[in-house]
């Protein structure tokens, strides 16, 4: 087979215009202007750059199995490599044409001749498909006009405006900057770098395909793990702070990044790493897995040990600012399992969990405030509140969870996200405010205070949120395996044979959403605490849908998936603050990502992780 | 005394009147099959005794106590116990954890010598006790579904299609199966589409046709009538 082969041609050229697409996308929203300015190897490559090169790159290993697989000759699958890497600069290329001066008639011709070109080859397709004279002519005329309309329009605006950058504001000068890799001045010099740069990454990709499975592995972990500390520069630069001299940082970090030498020293050091696991990883596992029950138990003790222990130090390892994030990481970890008893254990689907978190905040606040909206003013302490805030969110749990026990699935889920928007909206009305605060919301919450000490730091709420989360974990490790937390997976799998069982379905669902409400009190109580105030605009359906979120990119109803999908979604965002612009539309391509690629998430459960196989093994069967 | 009395029951999916009086009576320790087309009414009969759906009219005696409209739930530790359509194993929860899901209703020590009984009952239960029942095959989902019903220690187990998807030797298989559970004195009804084998180990028999009993007998006598030899024996 080679590349004049239709199938093989119309895979390279659909997986190249899709990363085109994709390089296009990420620098008309911005987003790769604003990755240039975060440098990931000191004068060498910054995160622009890098999401311009790893696109062809990816595409070009992705195209590279695909062809492969069906026994394309090297040739072609390298070739293919190269082919995506310059469609990934086409679209880009067009529009770096269209906006300089000298070039900005072929976008006025394009847009004139787009209609007779589209509506031509709509045509001939149906052509080809032996449709009348008449209709042909018929569509023809339909498809000119009506993209007509839109080029003419276009065109319009672009007349009017003068400039594309009026329209799509950034298309701008940082953006040019960047693409033609500062070659802004000659800009056929700057197509030129850019092409060669991103075809090479094509190429490389593709070339990757050939590598064996282990060295393989070996390098993208390197690459991967020196890409990431370079990326996060800023943040591994604050937690090694605290552990090394300033000199020694200083020689591996320029600022905030990563120097070359340091970046070449860790490529070497995670690759070398990288092999052993690859090469020694799964025999290592196989050991692990042959040890008797003793060894394997000691194994595991320590490991967990170890575990903890660095939980316990983690505020001195890694310093205020990351400590601060890892209280907001606990909180969502906290409301994760709390949630994850409803949605992964009972199969509730619950949008509205957000009404738990803010009412344990509002009781807190209330409660402990020494402002004027204080209840008792000092009287309550924050860890007598607490338990009053579990209790309260309980209630609120147990109450929004009478009218919807009847309902099912989706019904379910569009009713709790209505009790979720009414809790937004009374926390924010003049009914409640002379209560609550309405928008100005409740001010001057004195921080815990343990042994006499006032606790105001992230370092110190950590413990709090750190203490909160293991009980919980507790709770619902002991729960997964009881019979309160199978009569919950029963009903998830079959209600009505759940209740052949002579299961009290109504019972067990309220006793669910009860449960599950308990953690989110705490949750905002703490929250309520680490802020010292808290508003209404804190408690939107976004904390809903974040929580739901995390339990989902984990891995449903798997307890260690949790705490890793709180790191991703509520981590890595509060780490790439700079780019918040950005937080939502990344955060819905990471999602769209997941459930195409590992819908089962990230650690997930052993029977979700056995049907995953199974169904894919009923594919191969199926021939599919 | 009958065990179970079923009395003139109509019940109703929204306005569609699936059974239109249906009368049969179970005594202690006999196996009664209901026999019929697919739609005749047989599935909704089961789930009106055991709870599941509510008579509009008609009553159901169990025990001498009159159940209809009582919750499912409570059904299950007056000793009801159904095998569903399908068998409805919880795929995601182990052989053992399925089990323990059967004796949800019970407290006592008597659970444990249940296990073994069971296991007894079925070996391949025993062997495959930490696997995850989805993974199983259907017979031997099947055969857990039955295992399950038993678990709540029941007077009285509705089985509703228990030959459904399987292959004719195991239909032999979970055949035999009722029959050793009927020795140990449970009463059995039997939901049934393949007449063939349900009336070759039941007692007595009804036909039911479009929500209506249209014939009752012995077993014996109903296998030689014309009728159902033509309809549902598929012998000429």
């Amino acid at each position: 087979m080679d590349l004049s082969q239709s199938r093989t041609r119309q895979a390279i050229i659909t997986l190249g215009l899709l990363s085109g697409a994709l390089i296009l996308f990420t620098g008309a929203v911005g987003m790769i202007a604003a990755f240039h300015e975060r440098e990931v190897v000191n004068d060498f490559i910054t995160l622009g750059q890098l999401v311009l090169l790893i696109t062809p790159f990816i595409f070009g290993y992705t195209a590279a199995n695909r062809l492969g697989m069906t026994g394309e000759s090297p040739t072609s699958v390298i070739g293919g490599g190269i082919i995506i890497g310059l469609l990934t600069t086409l679209p880009t290329t067009l529009l770096l044409l269209f906006n300089s001066d000298e070039f900005r008639f072929l976008l006025d011709w394009s847009l004139r001749l787009a209609p007779f070109v589209v509506a031509t080859a709509i045509a001939w397709r149906l052509h080809r498909q032996n449709v009348e004279t008449f209709t042909l002519i018929g569509s023809w005329l339909l498809a000119a006009v009506l993209i007509g309309i839109v080029t003419f329009s276009l065109a319009l605006i672009f007349e009017v405006k003068g400039e594309l950058r009026s329209v799509l504001v950034n298309i701008n000068r940082d953006w040019v900057e960047v693409v033609t890799f500062d070659n802004r001045k000659d800009l056929m010099r700057g197509i030129f770098v850019f092409s060669l740069a991103s075809a090479v990454a094509g190429f490389v990709g593709s070339l990757c395909y050939y590598v064996p499975r282990t060295p393989r592995r070996a390098m993208f972990y390197g690459l991967s793990v020196t890409l990431l500390v370079g990326a996060f520069g800023e943040t591994v630069r604050l937690v090694l702070q605290e552990n090394l001299e300033r000199d020694t940082l200083n020689q591996l970090f320029r600022r905030d990044t990563l120097r070359q030498n340091a970046a070449l020293g860790l490529l070497v050091v995670s690759t070398v790493i990288g092999y052993l696991w690859a090469a020694f990883g799964d025999r290592a596992r196989q050991g692990f897995q042959n040890l008797g029950g003793q060894q394997r138990q000691t194994t595991q003790m320590i490991g967990t040990v170890l575990f903890v222990a660095v939980l316990l130090m983690l505020p001195w390892l890694i310093g205020r600012t990351l400590s601060d994030v890892a209280v907001t990481i606990g909180l969502f970890v906290l409301m994760g399992l709390g949630l994850n008893i409803a949605i992964g254990l009972a199969g509730l689907l619950d949008l509205g969990y957000v009404t738990n978190y803010a009412v344990g905040a509002y009781i807190l606040a209330v409660m402990t405030s020494i402002g004027p909206l204080g209840l008792m003013k000092g009287t309550f302490s924050f860890w007598m509140v607490i338990p009053i805030a579990l209790l309260a969110a309980m209630f609120a749990g147990f109450i929004f969870a009478v009218p919807v026990l009847r309902m099912r699935g989706d019904y379910l889920a569009i009713a709790t996200l209505g009790f979720g928007e009414i809790i937004g909206k009374l926390a924010i009305s003049d009914w409640l405010k002379p209560l609550i605060g309405g928008a100005q919301g409740v001010q001057a919450i004195p921080k815990p205070i343990f042994l006499g000490t006032e606790l105001r730091n992230p370092e110190q709420l950590y413990y709090i949120v750190l203490v909160a989360c293991l009980v919980t974990l507790f709770v619902s490790i002991r729960l997964n395996n009881s019979r309160t937390g199978r009569q919950w997976m029963a009903i998830r799998e079959d209600e009505d044979v759940a209740t052949a069982m002579g299961i009290d379905t109504a019972r067990a669902k309220l006793l669910a959403f009860t449960l599950s409400a308990a953690t989110g009190g705490v949750a905002g109580a703490i929250f309520a605490a680490k802020v010292g105030s808290v508003f209404p605009n804190s408690f939107t359906v976004f904390i809903s849908i974040n929580v739901l979120s995390l339990i989902i990119v984990g891995g449903i109803a798997s307890n260690p998936g949790i705490v890793v999908g709180a790191v991703v979604l509520i981590g890595l965002p509060e780490l790439l603050r700079e780019f918040s612009d950005f937080r939502f539309l990344l955060y819905g391509a990471l999602l769209i990502m997941m459930m195409i690629n590992r819908p089962q998430g990230l650690i997930p459960t052993k029977i979700v992780t056995h049907e995953m196989r199974a169904g894919v093994k009923a594919k191969v069967a199926a021939g599919d | 005394m009958a065990l179970l009395e079923v009395k003139e029951i109509h019940t109703y999916y929204g306005n569609i009147h699936a059974l239109k009086g249906i009368s049969f009576e179970v005594d202690s320790g006999e196996i009664i099959a209901l026999i019929g087309a697919n739609g005749a009414g047989k599935t909704t009969t089961l789930r009106t005794i055991s709870g599941l759906m509510e008579p509009r009219d008609g009553t159901v005696h169990y025990d001498g106590d009159d159940i209809s409209g009582a919750r499912a739930d409570l059904l299950v530790s007056k000793g009801i116990s159904m095998v569903p359509e399908g068998r409805g194993v919880f795929a995601k929860l182990t052989v053992e954890e399925n089990l323990d899901m059967g004796a949800y209703t019970r407290r006592d020590k008597g659970i444990k010598d249940d296990l073994d009984r069971v296991f007894e009952l079925f070996p391949r239960l025993e062997e495959r006790k930490k696997q995850f029942a989805g993974t199983m095959s259907g017979g031997e989902q099947q055969m857990l579904a039955i295992a399950r019903a038993l678990m709540s220690n029941p007077r009285l187990l509705l089985l509703d299609e228990p030959s459904m998807g399987l292959a004719p030797v195991l239909v032999d298989g979970v055949f035999d199966t009722v029959q050793r559970i009927k020795n140990e004195g449970v009463t059995i009804l039997l939901v049934e589409q393949n007449a063939h084998m349900a009336l070759q180990i039941a007692d007595r028999g009804y036909v039911l046709q479009s929500g209506e009993v249209a014939l009752s007998d012995t077993a014996a006598n109903l296998q030689q009538n014309e009728t159902v030899q033509k309809t549902y024996l598929g012998i000429d």
